[in-house]
């Protein structure tokens, strides 16, 4: 095992927490510590549905890897995440070249597409040196939230109304 | 919103196939099992594991009542919602003293405050509003344990309770505050709303990643989830008291309502319909929320209750507990 990945198994973090990173610290923080209202959400339930009933051809769906990592979709030679809109787009790209970055680690080169079905679009992502210092930096700065003790405070954001978190944080 | 389900009738409820159903001796009615939160029963009910797996397997809470209304405990399916961080610092509350006469005496203030606000539009209950006043602001500076608060807190109810025959028909005169068992109409109202309000705290607590056990107020070596009963000090006032004004004042309620049986006093099941209906679209009614800017019903604001201990554990934002603006 590659120190890397070593680093990698300790730090444990599922993909969507370096998602959340992008989306919203005080998220990953509550996230990070189970602190989580995703079950009540009805856009989590659309989420889920739109999981469940995309590409139903495809056999390699919810691939668990080291059960660590949770990828949608694996096939021709790609692994593939399903989002529901590319609203957050950034932070999807960094959660599969976080997907990458593992996998590379393991000995595996993989390309990476995000399908965002009811958009009928998708991104195709390759590894570059650049997104796996950004993967990196994105890791160590997980490990520098969720240390910490208290949540970073709420700051007011558009999506915040949207967020499953909203009556949390702000009632 | 996820609903409420009440039944008070005698019956059975069913799994079938992928449906639950209650059945009774002419009827059998389906049950919108994904859009229901908790039911409470009433009525003599059988049902059978494979029922009980169905309903855990969507979260719902079963609360149970003995005939006489009284609340006799709840079936909750295994949480989802645990945090062990949440857990740990919410101990923590409880250990440190400071700490936990902090919430300990938020809970008191919401619960006066409402009872307060109880008696204000009230001319009657003027002198009486008065002396809660005074009671409650030489009494708040000089608490310096739980015992010294439940004091407190005990004399102000008591002055609150009195008031009560001051604008409530003489049917319902109350000598004192009566529980366990409640010997009295007004007594056994109230024993029995606020038996309803502790159960649907606990369902929203359920909800939360708060530990039901650990209280403040209360003592957690009480058999009860006395955390319930925390927070229920602010709703009692806020949601059961005023149900039980205007079904009184309105004669919506009269003795007729009432049985009695060996020095108990309980509602019969008219009653009880009347009064849950009173109290369900009570905790169903909306008030504009001024942060989140949305409409939050008062089941609702049990929630919110609970979201803000959580930030106040987390060391997020220290609580401030429900006073009714509006």
């Amino acid at each position: 095992m590659s120190e890397e990945l070593q680093e990698l198994q300790d730090l444990k973090f599922q993909g969507i927490k370096i998602n959340y990173l992008y989306v919203c610290k005080r998220k990953l923080w509550l996230f990070s510590k189970n602190i989580t209202f995703e079950n009540q959400s009805d856009k989590v339930l659309i989420g889920k549905v739109l999981h469940e009933y995309s590409y139903p051809k495809e056999d390699a769906k919810e691939v668990l890897i080291d059960n660590l990592i949770m990828i949608d979709i694996v096939s021709d030679g790609a692994v593939r995440e399903v989002k529901y809109s590319s609203k957050m787009k950034e932070a999807d790209i960094m959660q599969v070249m976080y997907y990458l970055y593992y996998l590379k680690q393991k000995g595996i080169e993989k390309q990476g597409i995000i399908n965002y079905p009811k958009e009928r679009r998708k991104e195709i992502l390759q590894l570059t040196p650049e997104y796996e210092q950004k993967v990196k930096q994105a890791l160590s700065e997980i490990e520098k939230i969720t240390s910490q003790i208290a949540p970073p405070p709420a700051t007011k954001q558009k999506i915040c109304k949207s967020c499953a978190y909203f009556e949390f944080c702000w009632g | 919103m996820q609903k409420t389900l009440y039944i008070t009738s005698n019956g059975r409820l069913r799994r079938k196939d992928n449906t639950l159903y209650f059945e009774t001796e002419n009827e059998k009615r389906s049950i919108d099992i994904e859009n229901v939160e908790q039911i409470h029963i009433f009525g003599e009910v059988d049902l059978n594991t494979k029922a009980l797996n169905y309903i855990s397997q969507y979260g719902i809470i079963l609360h149970f009542y003995n005939y006489y209304g009284f609340y006799a405990g709840s079936f909750m399916p295994r949480k989802k919602n645990v945090s062990g961080d949440v857990v740990v610092r919410q101990a923590l509350h409880y250990l440190d003293r400071e700490k936990r006469i902090f919430l300990a005496y938020c809970f008191v203030e919401s619960a006066v405050y409402h009872m307060m606000r109880n008696l204000r539009e009230r001319k009657e209950a003027e002198a009486f509003l008065n002396a809660i006043d005074d009671e409650w602001e030489n009494g708040k500076f000089n608490i310096s344990s739980i015992s010294e608060l439940m004091g407190l807190e005990g004399r102000v109810r008591n002055i609150y309770y009195s008031s009560f025959n001051q604008f409530l028909p003489e049917d319902f005169y109350m000598e004192k505050r009566e529980k366990r068992p409640p010997t009295n109409p007004i007594n056994a109202l109230i024993s029995f709303g606020n038996s309803l309000i502790y159960s649907t705290v606990l369902t929203e607590i359920y909800h939360t990643q708060l530990d039901p056990s650990i209280s403040f107020l209360h003592e957690p070596s009480e058999k009860r989830f006395s955390l319930s009963l925390d927070i229920s000090e602010i709703f009692k006032p806020l949601v059961v008291d005023t149900v039980i004004f205007k079904l009184l004042n309105n004669h919506q309620l009269s003795l007729e309502h009432f049985d009695e049986d060996l020095n108990y006093c309980y509602l019969n099941q008219e009653g009880r319909k009347i009064f849950i209906k009173e109290l369900q679209s009570k905790l169903e009614t909306t008030v504009r929320h001024r942060q989140l800017n949305r409409n939050v019903s008062y089941k609702g604001f049990i929630r919110l209750e609970c979201y803000k201990l959580i930030k106040h554990f987390i060391g997020d934002q220290v609580y401030s507990p429900l006073k009714a603006w509006w």
